[in-house]
């Protein structure tokens, strides 16, 4: 009684705020949106009975994922009520879509049943008297553990990638010219101001260049690193 | 009535599923919110799968949203990389200018 009322209530509130990731005209609100919507899916784990997957979906979907996605959202600086104009135009064709996907999913709903032979069929069957975790531990660290390994690697390839992908180069950047300074000259000639008069840059007096020499390229501005 | 089944886990995901192409297909401008509806996309199939993991005893299902989930992360973090540059780029992320590719 209670369980179901719950179902309706966290399912209720899942559909609605998934309306809202999608006609919200505001994106910040989608993300807020995205989030509450993970909560209640998360809920509605919580009731089938599969309590570690809901931890995970809070953590790293709310914690990461949407976090993210927030992030972006208000990094760009993007004209978001500018970019809501083609939303009359497409409505129609995404009802009909959308309808037609619905349409077919529940006659597959409808006309659908188990095998009889389902229950023999299962690969890895819920131990009693242990927790949902530890028997999902017990499953992924024996049964699942190449495939558990290849999720790593791939969580290890899309961070690389999302590090390569947004790295750059500024050109005001300022680096360590090896070549430049070792071949710059040793030999410079300090200034001696007056007490409490400060050192103007040009003050500070270079031995000029050898005539016919071209002077390097990249001064160093302050003497004193070598 | 109140008894929770197979049946509405399985509606509720139908009809997320549904929202989320919808979304794809409404916010043609915005790709960011193109990315959120394949985020609700598969949170559906999870939802899809954990109710058949309740409903069979079996942990496989489980373990498979557990993977969905991993890799609906990796996606995320790609693919909003790829929008920041493409912004940083193009100073849009509107999809309609996405024609470089088209000669």
């Amino acid at each position: 009684m209670i369980a179901g009322l719950a179902f309706y209530l966290f399912a209720f509130i899942l559909i609605a705020s998934a309306v809202m990731v999608v006609t919200s005209r505001n994106a910040v609100y989608s993300v807020l949106f995205l989030i509450l919507a993970f909560f209640n899916a998360a809920a509605l784990f919580l009731i089938a009975g599969a309590e570690f997957l809901a931890m995970i979906l809070v953590i790293v979907y709310v914690g990461a994922v949407a976090v993210l996605f927030l992030f972006v959202v208000m990094t760009l600086d993007v004209d978001f009520a500018q970019m809501r104009e083609g939303f009359q135009r497409y409505a129609p064709i995404g009802g009909i879509i959308g309808g037609i996907l619905f349409l077919e999913l529940l006659f597959v709903l409808g006309a659908w049943s188990f095998a009889a032979d389902a229950e023999d069929l299962r690969l890895s069957p819920t131990p009693v008297g242990v927790s949902n975790t530890e028997a999902l531990g017990r499953v992924i660290y024996t049964d699942y553990i190449y495939l558990f390994q290849a999720s790593g690697l791939i969580l290890l390839v899309a961070m690389i990638g999302a590090i390569v992908l947004t790295l750059r180069d500024k050109p005001t950047a300022r680096r360590q010219d090896i070549a430049a300074q070792i071949a710059r000259s040793a030999v410079v000639t300090m200034a001696q101001p007056l007490v409490g008069q400060g050192i103007r840059r040009e003050d500070i007096l270079r031995p000029l260049p050898p005539p016919g020499k071209e002077e390097p390229a990249k001064q160093v501005e302050h003497g004193g690193h070598h | 009535m109140f008894a929770i089944g197979l049946a509405h886990y399985l509606t509720v995901g139908a009809i997320l599923f549904v929202l989320g192409v919808f979304g794809i297909f409404m916010n043609r401008k915005n790709v960011i919110v193109i990315l959120m509806s394949v985020e609700l996309i598969l949170l559906s199939v999870n939802l899809n799968l954990v109710a058949f993991s309740a409903r069979l005893n079996d942990l496989t299902g489980q373990v498979f949203a557990l993977f969905i989930l991993t890799v609906a992360a990796a996606e995320a973090a790609i693919g909003l990389a790829i929008v920041v540059i493409y912004y940083r780029n193009r100073g849009t992320i509107e999809i309609d200018d996405v024609s470089a590719l088209k000669g």
